[in-house]
């Protein structure tokens, strides 16, 4: 048992726990706070990955923006209600079951590939710094770089119009 | 290291999991969740195997996830927000309308 | 022979045949299409001169034929040509045709003259000038068909014309065809003619069909020429062509059993009784038999059967004429007698002098009808005459109730209102009764001759009706003429207008001096028939021998004396009774007074005459009732409601429906839509549970999406 087997095993437990947590909990912001810890666990993750800008990017834009946005949603929107029963209640079952089945195909892939697993080679330590990132990003990627703002831009004139609440004429 | 397996195996478990959520929950807000988590976990993936072959391009990959992400649920909830002002419920279930 | 000797080698008028048909063709067209706007003397005079032409014709033919004795065949168009078979409407020029031609036409001729006038009375009687022009068509259209008859080269010929003369003669009985006995008497009595004529043209139609079976042809000459050979081979081919031929001859020329349709038919006008049914159309089966001599000469059986038929018909219907009170009945009778003596003289074999008779009494006969009807017309004018003038009730002695001016018993005593009428009439029974000089002493004595000879049976036979003959006619001439009126339309009738009386008179001329036709010892008229019939005197050699054929031919004075005694006799008693007799009878009381002496003489046997041996009546219970019994039941029950509406409507029908009715409902209802509306329900169906897919409701979409995701998968994992 290596540190980083242990280490790995807790932050796992952890993200796996979070995830199942949000996916049982009746309440929602219960809900998104869990999300929350998944996506800082995984942040984690992405540093012992040598990953540092995109797990910072993590915590900033996904845990501290999106998250947030979700809570102000469920927020505006107000608590969730169960009500009755659902129609379709064979549909539960039938998920998990496939879900299992999805799990066991995914394992046994992931397991197959290689007969004996090798540890992950060591990298320099620049290796997924910012400017690693950005040399690549403004280099090769610059196209993409430049659509994806033109995206958000869009998204967020979407994000404005959708949400306009129609006022009766006054 | 570890194995890049360990962490691939991982992504699939948080995957499945966001899949499960996706199905199982009837709260729009929980699903829309779900499916930032099944995001989450390719991330996961993406990162580990950049790390694995030294390919910054898998985290470049990341990076538009992560946006495009945002650039999603932006809309996305600006969606499920006028939904329910029209329905004044985000249960998935009784957004059925489309039936036959 | 100086004529002959004259003229031969002569002028030949023989293509002017066709002629003598279509004068009277154009006549009649003439009439029918302009005759409306025409006066009805004129429409009349185009008819008289349409047959007058027609006579002129007849006669250039017989100037042609003294030149030219053998005659000549003249063809005048094909009719039908269908492999053996050639037909052809040919004309036959020679000494018999034409004497029959000039008979027709010249009696003709003067018939029209005089029905010019006794038409304008007639039609005034019975109510409709309008009906003035159809009877001079259909007079003329009688001359056309008895024209094709008597020219025709041909039995086909022949038997064209044969109906058509039927066809006038039913069109012209029946001319006032709503008159008579319940306003439909003349209708049937005109139904009666046809009918029985058509049983005669049955028996016409199998002669012709053996004979063309066994001649192959209908032509005369061919099948003269034939008849050795055919005689050799097959002779009871002609013996049934002869027999066959008289049961025609019996239907035309009223001869037992079918001689009941000619005094019916005395309900038709008088001039058609005078030409057709005395004069033309009844010796039709005369001429028959006369042209078809040589099939008769080699069949001695049929040439037997017909002189008995003719003989007994003469006995029998001169018995029937001597019990009759209606004027032209007794004409009537007389006729079918006097026929009954040219069958049996051309059934012996004695052509000429069955064709000398034949003319001798047409002259007679015909001037007999008119001076008839010149009676009836005179006593009608009485009839008028009384009723207008007096208020006296009519005096109707002779018969009870309605008055009719044809009846004997109303007449008498019309010798001085009558005089011309009398002196013709009185001509023509005498020569009727064959009394010297008269025509008709000559050719009657000259058949008694033939028959003395050749017939004994035959001769008994037609004595015994010359005796009734002169009986009947010196009674009819007492009572019509003698005497005094028996009532008071005799006592005023008055005498016909000239155009009447002028034909009569030329008739009695005619009956007159027709003897010098053929007198014993000059026979011209049998030299010439000779050229046609040639056989006659091979006949008599045979059937007498050579020296006695000779020396019979010319005259035999007893037979002639026995003949003149008896009807000497005849009209002695005929006078006796009915004028002396008669004034005795007058001397009774009305109630005890018989309407004729013979019937307190003879009582039942009276009845028996009057009633004509009660033979209509026993037609009509053996034969005509039953079959219309038969027919009815046939109609009735076979066809109607056995065929009708058992067989075609339930079995044909019915069944047609049924299986309507099974294809319809059972086969394209129950089965064929049955599929088409399954593939409709099923597709519905199909949809039902297709449509059970689309939920509406997200969560199974994504799993759908789930469960591909799971099964591609699993698919590249076991791959």
């Amino acid at each position: 048992m290596t540190p980083d087997l242990i280490v790995f095993f807790l932050l796992a437990l952890v993200a796996v726990a979070s995830a199942l947590g949000m996916l049982f909990s009746r309440n929602a912001v219960y809900a998104a706070l869990l999300l929350i810890l998944n996506f800082s666990t995984v942040a984690i993750f992405y540093l012992i990955l040598s990953a540092p800008f995109i797990a910072l990017a993590q915590v900033t834009v996904y845990a501290g923006a999106i998250m947030v946005l979700f809570l102000f949603v469920i927020m505006l929107l107000g608590a969730e209600q169960t009500g009755r029963a659902s129609p379709i209640w064979w549909l539960k079952p039938l998920a998990l079951g496939l879900g299992v089945v999805l799990l066991i195909e995914a394992i046994y892939i992931v397991t197959s590939q290689r007969g004996v697993m090798q540890a992950m080679d060591t990298v320099a330590p620049t290796f997924g710094g910012p400017t690693a990132i950005g040399e690549t990003l403004f280099r090769q990627f610059v196209l993409p770089f430049e659509v994806t703002s033109i995206l958000l831009l869009v998204a967020m004139i979407g994000a404005i119009v959708l949400s306009k609440v129609k006022t009766p004429q006054g | 290291m570890l194995p890049v397996e360990y962490y691939v195996g991982l992504s699939a478990i948080l995957f499945t999991i966001g899949a499960l959520g996706v199905l199982i929950r009837r709260n729009a807000l929980v699903i829309f969740m779900s499916v930032e988590l099944m995001l989450n976990a390719a991330n996961l993936a993406f990162v580990a195997f950049a790390r694995a072959y030294e390919a910054v391009s898998g985290q470049i990959f990341v990076f538009f996830v992560m946006t495009v992400a945002a650039a999603e649920v932006a809309v996305g909830l600006a969606l499920i927000v006028t939904i329910f002002q029209n329905k004044q419920s985000i249960d998935v279930d009784q957004m059925n309308t489309m039936k036959g | 022979m100086l004529l002959s000797e004259a003229v031969a080698g002569g002028p030949q008028f023989f293509n002017l045949v066709p002629l003598v048909v279509f004068f009277p063709l154009i006549g009649l067209l003439v009439n029918l299409i302009f005759g409306g706007r025409l006066s009805e003397v004129l429409v009349g005079s185009i008819a008289s001169l349409a047959t007058g032409l027609a006579f002129v014709v007849a006669v250039l033919l017989v100037i042609s034929l003294v030149g030219h004795p053998d005659g000549a065949s003249i063809a005048l168009a094909d009719w039908i040509t269908i492999g053996e078979l050639q037909l052809r409407w040919g004309f036959q020029v020679d000494t018999l045709s034409v004497t029959m031609m000039l008979v027709v036409s010249g009696v003709g001729l003067l018939i029209h003259i005089y029905a010019i006038g006794y038409m304008h009375d007639d039609v005034r009687h019975n109510g409709d000038p309008s009906r003035y022009r159809r009877f001079f068509v259909f007079f003329n259209l009688f001359i056309v068909a008895m024209m094709i008859l008597v020219s025709a080269d041909s039995y086909l010929m022949l038997f064209v014309g044969w109906e058509g003369v039927g066809l006038c003669s039913y069109l012209l009985i029946g001319f006032w065809y709503d008159k008579g006995a319940n306003g439909i008497g003349n209708a049937l009595a005109a139904k009666k003619a046809f009918v029985t004529n058509r049983i005669g043209d049955f028996g016409f139609l199998l002669a012709a069909f053996t004979m063309f079976g066994i001649f192959r042809t209908f032509n005369f000459d061919e099948v003269f020429a034939r008849v050795p050979e055919v005689a050799e081979t097959f002779p009871i081919a002609i013996l049934m062509i002869t027999l066959f031929m008289l049961l025609g001859v019996a239907g035309k020329s009223a001869q037992i059993p079918l001689y009941v349709w000619l005094p019916d038919a005395m309900a038709g006008p008088t001039p058609v009784s005078a030409l057709i049914h005395a004069a033309t159309m009844v010796t039709a089966g005369v001429y028959l038999v006369a042209r078809s001599f040589p099939l008769y000469a080699v069949v001695p059986m049929a040439q037997e059967t017909v002189a008995l038929i003719g003989g007994i018909t003469a006995l029998f219907a001169a018995t029937i004429a001597v019990a009759q009170f209606d004027i032209k009945k007794v004409l009537a009778y007389s006729t079918i007698s006097q026929l009954g003596f040219m069958v049996a003289a051309v059934g012996m074999g004695a052509v000429v002098a069955g064709m000398f008779h034949l003319v001798a009494h047409a002259f007679f006969k015909a001037l007999l009808f008119l001076s008839a009807g010149s009676v009836i017309q005179g006593v009608e004018r009485g009839e008028h005459h009384v009723e207008h003038s007096s208020k006296q009730k009519k005096s109707t002695k002779g018969s009870g109730g309605h008055f009719d001016p044809q009846d004997m018993r109303n007449m008498g005593g019309l010798r001085g209102q009558m005089k011309i009428t009398f002196w013709v009439y009185l001509i023509g029974a005498l020569a009727l009764a064959g009394i010297p000089p008269l025509a008709g002493f000559w050719s009657k004595d000259e058949i008694l001759l033939e028959a003395s000879h050749l017939n004994p049976t035959v001769y008994y036979l037609l004595l015994a009706a010359a005796f009734f003959t002169a009986f009947y006619m010196g009674r009819q001439v007492v009572m019509i003429f003698f005497g005094r009126p028996r009532s008071d339309a005799a006592a005023h009738a008055s005498e016909s207008p000239l155009v009447m009386t002028v034909p009569l008179m030329i008739l009695a001329g005619l009956s007159a001096l027709g003897g010098l036709l053929n007198l014993p010892w000059t026979h011209t008229f049998g030299h010439f028939l000779e050229h046609t019939i040639k056989i006659e005197e091979a006949v008599q050699e045979i059937a007498l021998g050579e020296e006695a054929a000779k020396a019979s031919i010319s005259f035999d004075p007893i037979v002639a004396a026995i003949s003149v005694g008896l009807a000497l006799v005849a009209i002695a008693l005929a006078w006796w009774l009915y004028h002396r007799r008669y004034q005795e009878m007058l001397s009774l009381p009305p109630a005890k007074r018989p309407d004729d002496p013979l019937r307190g003489m003879l009582g039942p046997v009276f009845q028996l005459l009057e009633n004509k041996y009660w033979i209509d009546e026993l037609y009509w219970a053996v034969i005509l009732n039953p079959y219309i019994a038969i027919s009815r039941f046939l109609a009735d029950q076979v066809d109607w409601r056995f065929w009708h509406d058992w067989f075609h409507d339930r079995v044909i029908a019915g069944g047609f429906n049924a299986l309507t009715r099974l294809l319809s409902i059972r086969f394209d209802l129950g089965f064929i839509d049955a599929i088409a509306n399954g593939l409709g329900s099923l597709t519905g169906k199909l949809a039902g549970r297709m449509r059970q897919f689309e939920t509406g409701y997200v969560r199974t979409y994504a799993l759908s999406v789930f469960l591909g995701v799971v099964i591609i998968l699993g698919y590249l994992i076991l791959r």
